[in-house]
C-alpha cells in the first residue's frame, strides 16, 4: 500500500482520495505545513487536484507549503496534477506568472471557455488504457506545447490534454470525476516504481 | 438541458468546494476578492446590506457591470436574477455567466413558480432552509445549493439554522427503511428518487454551501463544521474596515476550519467588522421568500 497525500486546500480533492482507496491506496490529506511530511519517507506520492488555480497557488505560498512541495517534486516524487494542478505544475502559463513551475509544458487557463462551454467527450488514450475514456472537462485549460523534458501523452482536436515528464502526470480532465480509475491505476505504478527504486 | 450538461454543472460545483464565493460590485472589488482568493465571485449592483437599507424592487445587475467583472478576474462569474424571472435568468445566460443564483436577496418576480433550470445550459444555484426545499430546487434543475441565510444582516444565526435544519433532516432520511421513504417523500414534497438518494449517501445530490451573514473567519469555519461545502460571503467582506485582509483570513479559515490555533491566529487584528443588525431587528425576512 503506497501513502498518497491530496492537497486539500480547496476543489474536488475527496473524488481523488476514494478513488485511490477504491485502488487500495492510503490517502491523507494535506491541508497545511504540518500536514506534508518532513521526511519524504512518509509519503509515496503526491495529488494536486481540481479547483481554482488563483486560490491554490495562493494557499499554497501563504500556508507555507509551497517550498516543501516543490522540493519534493524536484527530488523526484511523484505527483499527478488535474486541470487546476495541472495548471500549477506547469513552468509556462499564458500571460500569468507561473506557481511550482516543475514541468516543462505552457498552458492556456480557461482555454475552451466559461462555464456554458465546458463538456464532456469520449476517446481511446492509449497511455491509460484501451477502451473509450469518458473525459469531462471544465472550464478546462489545454497545454499549449511540451518542451523540454515533457512528452504528450493524448490529444484532442489539436491540442495537448495530457502529459508525463518524469514524475509528474497531467490531465486538462478530471477523471476522478468518472467511474473510470486508468489513470488513477496509472499514477499508482509510477507511485510504486518511484517506491521500489527508493528502496 | 440534457443529462450530460446537468452532469457538468454539478461537476463545475464540484470544484467549487472548500472555497469561498464573495460578493462584489465593482471589477476593482472583483480583482480583491480573487487575489485574497475567492474561488468565484458573486456579480451585483449592490451588495445585501445595501439592498437591505435601500429598500424598493431589486432587480437583475447591469449586464455591462456584470461584462465588466467577467474581463477583470479569470475565476468563475456568477450573478442573481429574481426568483421566477426566467427572462433575467435568459439575459444572464446570453452574457455567458458561469453560474446563476436564483436569489431571494432580490424582489421574487413570480410568487408560485420558480425558474424551470432544467431548460438552461448555464447551472444555477438556488436557496434553502431545509431539505424539503433544496431537493424541489434541484428538481427543477438547480445543480448547486446554499442555505439562504439572513443576508446582509452580518448574523449568521439563519445560515446556522438551515444548515442544522438540513443536515438533521438528512441524518434522518437516512435512518428509515426503504418502505419509509414513500412516505417521506410525500411530506417533504419532492420525488422519492431523490429522498432515495439522500438515504443511500446521507448527502444532497449536489454542492451544498452557506450563505448568509458569514462576517468573520470564525462564522465561516462554524458553518464548515456544521457540514457546509464552502461558503459564500456577502456583505461581510466588502462593509467590513480591511476587506483584502479579511476576505484573505476567511479563505485560509474554510480550509483549515478544523484547527482552532490557526483561526485564532486569522481572527487576530481584521479591523472593523462589518456592524450587523440582529435578526430581531429587520422587518424584511428575505429567506420566506420562494420555498
Amino acid at each position: 500500500m503506497a501513502k498518497i497525500g491530496v492537497l486539500a486546500l480547496q476543489g474536488a480533492f475527496i473524488e481523488h482520495e476514494q478513488i485511490f482507496s477504491r485502488l487500495g491506496e492510503e490517502v491523507f490529506e494535506i491541508r497545511q505545513k504540518k500536514d506534508f511530511p518532513a521526511d519524504l519517507s512518509a509519503i509515496d506520492g503526491l495529488v494536486i487536484p481540481g479547483g481554482e488555480s488563483t486560490v491554490m497557488g495562493k494557499l499554497l505560498r501563504e500556508l507555507d507549503l509551497f517550498d516543501g512541495i516543490k522540493t519534493a517534486i524536484e527530488k523526484g516524487l511523484p505527483v499527478f496534477g488535474t486541470c487546476a494542478g495541472l495548471i500549477l505544475l506547469a513552468k509556462e502559463i499564458e500571460g500569468e506568472a507561473p506557481h511550482l513551475a516543475t514541468m516543462d509544458i505552457c498552458v492556456r487557463r480557461n482555454a475552451y471557455g466559461r462555464q456554458i462551454d465546458s463538456f464532456d467527450e469520449k476517446a481511446v488514450i492509449p497511455a491509460f488504457c484501451d477502451k473509450p475514456m469518458e473525459l469531462v472537462f471544465i472550464r478546462a485549460p489545454w497545454i499549449e506545447r511540451v518542451f523540454g523534458g515533457a512528452q504528450a501523452l493524448a490529444s484532442l482536436g489539436g491540442h495537448i490534454i495530457a502529459a508525463r515528464q518524469d514524475n509528474m502526470l497531467v490531465t486538462s480532465f478530471h477523471p476522478e470525476l468518472t467511474a473510470d480509475p486508468a489513470v488513477h491505476a496509472y499514477f499508482s505504478r509510477m507511485v510504486r516504481e518511484y517506491k521500489n527504486k527508493r528502496k | 438541458m440534457d443529462r450530460n450538461q446537468y452532469k457538468l454543472n454539478k461537476n463545475l460545483a464540484q470544484m467549487l468546494k472548500g472555497g469561498v464565493i464573495m460578493d462584489v460590485t465593482t471589477p476593482a472589488q472583483a480583482e480583491i476578492a480573487q487575489k485574497a482568493g475567492a474561488c468565484a465571485v458573486m456579480a451585483l449592483e449592490r451588495i445585501p446590506a445595501d439592498i437591505r437599507a435601500a429598500g424598493g424592487v431589486s432587480r437583475m445587475s447591469d449586464p455591462k457591470m456584470i461584462k465588466g467583472i467577467q474581463e477583470a478576474v479569470s475565476i468563475p462569474v456568477m450573478a442573481k436574477c429574481r426568483i421566477g424571472h426566467f427572462v433575467e435568468a435568459q439575459i444572464l445566460e446570453a452574457i455567458g455567466i458561469d453560474y446563476i443564483d436564483e436569489s431571494e436577496v432580490l424582489s421574487p418576480a413570480d410568487d408560485v413558480y420558480h425558474v424551470d433550470k432544467t431548460q438552461f445550459k448555464v447551472p444555477f444555484v438556488c436557496g434553502a432552509k431545509d431539505l424539503g426545499e433544496a431537493l424541489r430546487r434541484i428538481r427543477e434543475g438547480a445543480s448547486m445549493i446554499r442555505t439562504k441565510g439572513e443576508p446582509g444582516t452580518g448574523d449568521v444565526v439563519q445560515a446556522v439554522r438551515h444548515m442544522r435544519m438540513m443536515q438533521s433532516e438528512i441524518r434522518r432520511i437516512a435512518s428509515m427503511q426503504a418502505d419509509e421513504l414513500y412516505e417521506a417523500a410525500k411530506q417533504l414534497g419532492v420525488p422519492y428518487e431523490l429522498v432515495k438518494y439522500v438515504a443511500q449517501n446521507k448527502k444532497l445530490p449536489v454542492v451544498n454551501f452557506a450563505a448568509g451573514g458569514v462576517a468573520t473567519p470564525a462564522d465561516a469555519a462554524l458553518m464548515m463544521q456544521l457540514g457546509a461545502e464552502g461558503v459564500f460571503v456577502g456583505s461581510g467582506i466588502f462593509k467590513s474596515g480591511n476587506p483584502a485582509k479579511r476576505a484573505a483570513a476567511i479563505v485560509k479559515a474554510v480550509t483549515n476550519y478544523n484547527d482552532p490555533k490557526l483561526l485564532a491566529e486569522l481572527s487576530e487584528d481584521l479591523g472593523e467588522a462589518m456592524v450587523g443588525i440582529n435578526e430581531q431587528e429587520i422587518a424584511l425576512l428575505m429567506a420566506e421568500r420562494g420555498k
